[in-house]
């Protein structure tokens, strides 16, 4: 459905009188199938929406090709945004227009008759619940409310694809419940939906895959369940005072059963091993016989955020 | 054909929301007629007018014109709006034509100035001023096509510097010379020659020129084919780009 060969956009950003030019994205290569979420997942800055909003057309890629939709990217955009939506992380909606308005008005820059895009609208209000509220303006509805009208308005003409950037961000958690069910009704509908967040439980419980990206580079792909398994075995987490965690280090490395092992910054050590439940019992052994107090220790499977860490040595949560 | 349909739709969205909220036509109309009323009776004096009307003939059409140009002007605040509501942004997914963007819009403000322009014409007419009907609208003719001009330029100015920040002092920058080298309020011909030579190289002064002598019945003159070749020529170029800036403009 979406296929990219090295994207590129670089942007010259100018601080006092130096310009500097910053390589938003570097070099993208994708692989989307037909009817699948597919998640682009990484810190703020990483380069997601530019990449988004290059394949929806809005910005021209320094570099690279795409093909979308069996649409050439590069020789006719035209083409690709008749077979596109768009939904913006910022909102879409003019305040002092109804629901009915936007929807009528968005379905007729398609090309859109005006009975054919009355009718489209009243659709897309009774599935997005909306029907109650369709004749008030936007400035009335609550933020989910809103974003499910911005979603309906991405989606009017029945494209093939739509890109969603950051659809829940700024939701509450009930509305980001709702999102997920709306997203995934989509793809059930024969879509192909994708999606950016730097949300972790989000792209682990709604995409089919995904693509990690940081620094405006893909540094992981595929299912959740397969990055996670890339990462073989546990995780244990080991609680220290950061004076005691050099030496539990030193202690530590070099037991057969630690695969890898990192020292937090802020005291504390995180062991990968083969299998938690044999290994802690043996950590805390070994601890003790060095005469180290323990805060904690806990024991977790590995998460995407250990894939994150593992793939570029930082942790999402902290970046 | 597509390109026609394409600017109606955005122009009857845009006169949609402007009749929901028809305030601003008349907040914009309210500062020409200040002065229509409060500064316009000192001119027969200082004009030295022979009767009131006639110097309403010389004053109305430079009010008219200068509403033109800061009512485009200022327009692209609208437009900034717009941009941060992300209205913009999701127009430009859709395979609507650009220039329509545009061009619905400026449509919008032509009309809504010919209403303003209406307005003032009416009220002068209470102070005497008399003015044939086809020369009058040659007249809006020649206000349409500045409001087209001022308010394309506006909003391409406007998806530049895309902060009302910056577009407020840039557009008063631009507009305070303009209005002063065109002898809105008074006529260039009390100017000392270098003022003159200055007023000749602008466009509106030529535009001011030819609706005076629209308004004075001189239908003949020189003056209002030249007027209306400039500003209509500036008008299309002044679309051209704004058009441009709609198709390439990044958020």
């Amino acid at each position: 459905m979406i296929e990219t060969r090295g994207l590129r956009k670089s942007f010259r950003s100018r601080a006092g009188r130096e310009t500097k030019t910053v390589d938003a994205v570097r070099g993208v290569n994708l692989q989307v199938a037909e009817g699948e979420i597919f998640g682009f997942l990484g810190p703020n800055g990483a380069g997601k929406t530019t990449t988004l909003r290059m394949l929806a057309t809005l910005i021209e890629p320094d570099g690279g090709e795409a093909t979308i939709a069996g649409a050439d990217l590069r020789k006719d955009p035209a083409e690709v945004r008749r077979r596109i939506g768009y939904v913006p992380q910022g909102g879409s909606t003019w305040d002092e227009s109804t629901a009915r308005e936007e929807l009528v008005l968005h379905a007729r820059m398609y090309g859109i008759g005006k009975a054919d895009a009355q009718q489209r609208a009243a659709r897309a209000l009774a599935a997005f619940q909306l029907t109650e509220y369709a004749d008030r303006k936007c400035k009335t509805y609550s933020g989910g409310q809103r974003r499910r009208v911005e979603i309906a308005l991405g989606i009017i003409h029945e494209p093939k694809i739509v890109f969603l950037d950051e659809p829940t961000t700024g939701l509450d958690p009930q509305s980001r419940a709702h999102m997920w069910d709306e997203i995934r009704r989509l793809r059930n509908d024969g879509m192909t939906v994708f999606i950016t967040t730097h949300y972790l439980d989000e792209a682990d419980a709604l995409c089919d895959r995904i693509a990690i990206m940081d620094n405006g580079e893909v540094v992981a792909e595929g299912t959740p369940a397969e990055l996670k398994r890339e990462i073989s075995g546990d995780v244990v987490l080991v609680g220290l005072d950061l004076a005691a965690t050099p030496q539990a280090a030193q202690a530590l490395d070099g037991e057969a059963y630690v695969n890898k092992l990192e020292t937090a910054d802020e005291g504390g050590l995180r062991l990968y091993v083969d299998e938690g439940a044999t290994a802690i019992p043996q950590v805390l052994r070994r601890l003790d016989h060095a005469g180290l107090e323990l805060r904690s220790i806990e024991l977790h499977r590995p998460s995407l955020d250990d894939v994150f860490l593992t793939k570029t040595g930082r942790s999402l949560r902290e970046s | 054909m597509k390109f026609a349909r394409d600017t109606w739709l955005i122009f009857q969205r845009q006169i949609q929301l402007l009749l929901r909220n028809p305030v601003w036509v008349f907040v914009g109309v309210f500062q020409p007629v200040m002065y229509l009323l409060l500064f316009a009776p000192l001119l027969k004096p200082a004009l030295n007018a022979p009767t009131q009307a006639a110097a309403y003939k010389i004053f109305v059409p430079g009010l008219l014109v200068l509403l033109a140009i800061f009512g485009g002007l200022f327009q692209g605040f609208g437009l900034i709006a717009e941009l941060r509501a992300g209205v913009i942004e999701r127009s430009r997914v859709t395979p609507i034509s650009r220039l329509a963007l545009l061009l619905g819009r400026s449509l919008r403000d032509v009309v809504s100035l010919i209403v303003q322009a209406v307005i003032i014409t009416l009220l002068a007419l209470l102070f005497d001023l008399r003015v044939f009907i086809g020369d009058l609208l040659l007249a809006y003719l020649m206000l349409a096509l500045i409001a087209l001009m001022t308010s394309a330029v506006s909003y391409g100015v406007a998806l530049k510097v895309k902060s009302e920040d910056a577009l407020a002092p840039l557009m008063n920058t631009v507009a305070q010379p303009v209005l002063l080298l065109s002898g809105i309020l008074l006529p260039l011909t009390f100017a000392p020659g270098w003022l003159q030579g200055i007023a000749d190289w602008n466009p509106f002064s030529w535009a001011v020129d030819g609706t005076r002598a629209l308004f004075a019945g001189d239908l003949g003159s020189d003056k209002v084919w030249q007027g209306l070749t400039i500003t209509a020529v500036l008008a299309a170029l002044g679309v051209f780009w704004a058009a441009r800036q709609f198709a390439r403009s990044v958020r």
